[in-house]
């Protein structure tokens, strides 16, 4: 087995996706650096001031100037209520919930990513894994070796999770190291509240924890890490049913938009918490950002990932070991 | 008689109710190289498919030396290295990664085992630079290297000339004949090109709609086929004898042709002369197996190039 995994890693090395990959979150994390900097700068000039205290009081008269509207939606108008409340709450433990530094920036990026970022970079590899073999041909020689096919199948999966934690755990390093660069390397230690409950438009603050930014760094990376493993499943099982490199990765990035937009209009259409593109934003449940149905909780959404994530492996193994070779 | 490698019993592929194939069977014996030939369309690749385990037959067995495909595949695999159409190899390795990529797919091939089979289709000197800078030739070479690598019995090729000029091809058949005689290999070979099967084979199965229509050897398929040539004067009233005796048929140029049978043909002579027609000229024509195959075949010439 172990040999099977150093040929797909050597295939995967040579053909440098890695490096592009890395590329990407580069120019990624740059501009993402630049436009928080630009932004920091932009508040201080506006305020006059550098004192976080200050710039948090203005966001929340921001949201409820924009509350006292009544030209927003409903929906809308909760999750502002949730916002307001949840700011004004660290307000009052006098915790800034933005403590400049890379910690928080990778925070920032980390959450941001994973939903849409993330799982494209995923994509980049598992979308080809096997259907490159088939644009290729060189499926026949892989498939007449003295090898039964689930061996093979298997050494392709496992180096599709080895390349997952490897893209995951760079894309952290490299906005870490990038960021540092213009906030400084510090804020591991700051305080994250977690633990908010959200019930409509109030939030419930009785079950709230203090945690260090490390820890909850390290939630966040777990639940991105869950997130990447079950999309670059889907991927891979679409990449052995379509054989197409470029259909399994239209399809696969048609779903994943869809689910950004469904997110924002689903909240009256129950049954679609059942789509798993709707259940990738796990870390929203640790900052307390109220999911796009209600009821979704951050095991109900688990779970539904992992029912996906269970059929399609099911899935790939069942028809990669039984197809006809053409 | 030497030990079988191959045997192909009442093979059958079914597709969507469309029977592909119907039920074939051959067996390959050791050093011997077998032709496989039919015309586009007729199944050979997907029997040849079916004997690497790249589609699953729908009934019939296949034993590669004495393995069966089906239940035994890790087995029958080791003894077998094939090449299906062009050896689709890793351009973006160097010819020795992929060779290291298979190798490692193999139990116990070692490094040494490389360089031989290297050494064997004389890629020594381009192994390490990117299989997308070889040359068709070179590629073709590599995808034997690598199907030589486990020291296979049985060899199967699917169209291995295909794309390749004609120095390439007389290089590949040398190539596949020592295989054959020094190393006891079976191959079984695969083409639509009648002259490469008839240089190149032993023994010659005629494959079309599924069915294999005939199994024998080059020579006693030509030979069976043999024709002869008469020119006679008058024609006319030659032909009237030879009608008499044998079926014959007239050429545009008014030669008449009649099988050629070395115990009929003196008698036949001797009728002719005897009835005072003379014999310009009488030939004995070995036809080449094109002629056989289409008259087996019986497709025309539309498919056969």
């Amino acid at each position: 087995m172990n040999k099977l995994i150093a040929n797909e890693m050597m295939k995967l090395v040579a053909r440098k996706r890695l490096i592009v990959i890395g590329a990407i979150v580069g120019i990624l994390v740059i501009l993402f650096t630049f436009a928080q900097y630009k932004e920091v700068q932009t508040q201080r000039e506006r305020l006059g001031t550098d004192d976080w205290r200050d710039s948090l009081q203005q966001q929340i008269i921001d949201m409820q100037n924009r509350l006292g509207s009544n030209r927003i939606s409903d929906e809308w108008r909760e999750q502002i209520q949730v916002s307001v409340q949840q700011l004004q709450f660290y307000l009052d433990q006098d915790i800034n919930p933005n403590e400049p530094g890379a910690v928080s920036f990778v925070r920032m990026f980390i959450e941001n990513s994973t939903d849409l970022f993330i799982p494209l970079l995923i994509m980049i590899v598992a979308s080809d894994l096997v259907s490159s073999e088939h644009t290729l041909g060189s499926v026949k020689l892989l498939l007449t070796r003295p090898v039964k096919r689930w061996r093979i199948l298997l050494s392709k999966y496992i180096t599709l999770l080895l390349a997952t934690s490897f893209i995951v755990a760079m894309t952290g390093l490299i906005s870490y190291v990038l960021s540092g660069i213009v906030f400084g390397y510090h804020g591991w230690k700051a305080p994250i509240i977690t633990g908010f409950v959200v019930e409509g438009s109030n939030v419930d603050t009785s079950r709230i924890k203090l945690i260090s930014q490390w820890k909850f760094l390290l939630m966040d990376f777990g639940l991105v890490w869950f997130v990447a493993v079950v999309v670059g499943t889907l991927t891979f099982m679409l990449s052995v049913l379509i054989r197409s490199t470029a259909q399994s990765m239209g399809v696969m990035l048609a779903s994943l938009i869809s689910g950004a937009i469904l997110n924002n209009m689903v909240s009256s259409w129950e049954s679609a918490k059942y789509l798993f593109m709707v259940n990738l934003k796990l870390t929203n449940y640790l900052n307390g950002i109220s999911p796009p149905i209600q009821g979704m909780t951050l095991l109900s959404s688990m779970l539904v990932l992992l029912v996906w994530w269970a059929v399609a492996l099911i899935l790939s193994f069942i028809v990669f070991t039984r197809q006809d070779v053409y | 008689m030497s030990a079988t490698t191959l045997s192909v019993r009442n093979l059958t592929k079914t597709i969507k109710r469309h029977k592909i194939i119907k039920g074939i069977s051959f067996d390959l014996k050791e050093g011997e190289v077998f032709g496989f030939l039919g015309p586009n369309g007729a199944g050979k690749t997907t029997t040849i498919r079916m004997l690497v385990g790249l589609i699953r037959p729908t009934s019939g067995t296949i034993e590669i030396c004495g393995y069966d495909v089906k239940k035994n595949f890790t087995k029958a695999m080791e003894k077998l290295g094939c090449i299906v159409e062009n050896p689709e190899l890793y351009p973006y390795l160097s010819g020795r990664e992929n060779l290291l990529h298979f190798a490692r797919m193999l139990p116990s091939i070692d490094a040494k085992r490389i360089a031989e089979v290297v050494e064997m289709v004389k890629l020594t000197e381009r192994i390490d630079d990117k299989v997308k800078t070889y040359s068709l030739g070179m590629r073709q070479r590599l995808g034997i290297a690598q199907a030589l690598l486990n020291r296979p019995k049985v060899l199967v090729l699917d169209e291995p000339t295909n794309g390749l000029d004609p120095a390439g091809i007389r290089e590949m058949r040398v190539f596949i004949r020592e295989l054959a005689e020094n190393e006891g290999l079976s191959v079984l070979v695969s083409s639509h090109l009648l002259s490469e099967i008839q240089l190149l084979c032993d023994r010659v199965a005629i494959i079309t709609k599924g069915n294999i229509i005939t199994v024998d050897t080059v020579e006693s398929l030509l030979s069976s086929q043999e024709q002869a040539i008469w020119q006679l004067e008058p024609s006319v009233k030659g032909k009237e004898i030879l009608e008499s005796l044998t079926e014959v048929t007239t050429l545009d140029d008014g030669c008449i042709v009649t099988v050629y049978d070395s115990f009929q043909i003196p008698k036949w002579n001797a009728a002719l002369v005897h009835a005072g027609v003379q014999v310009l000229q009488l030939n004995r024509k070995t036809p080449v197996l094109e002629d056989l195959f289409l008259q087996l075949t019986d497709t025309g010439g539309a498919h056969i190039e």
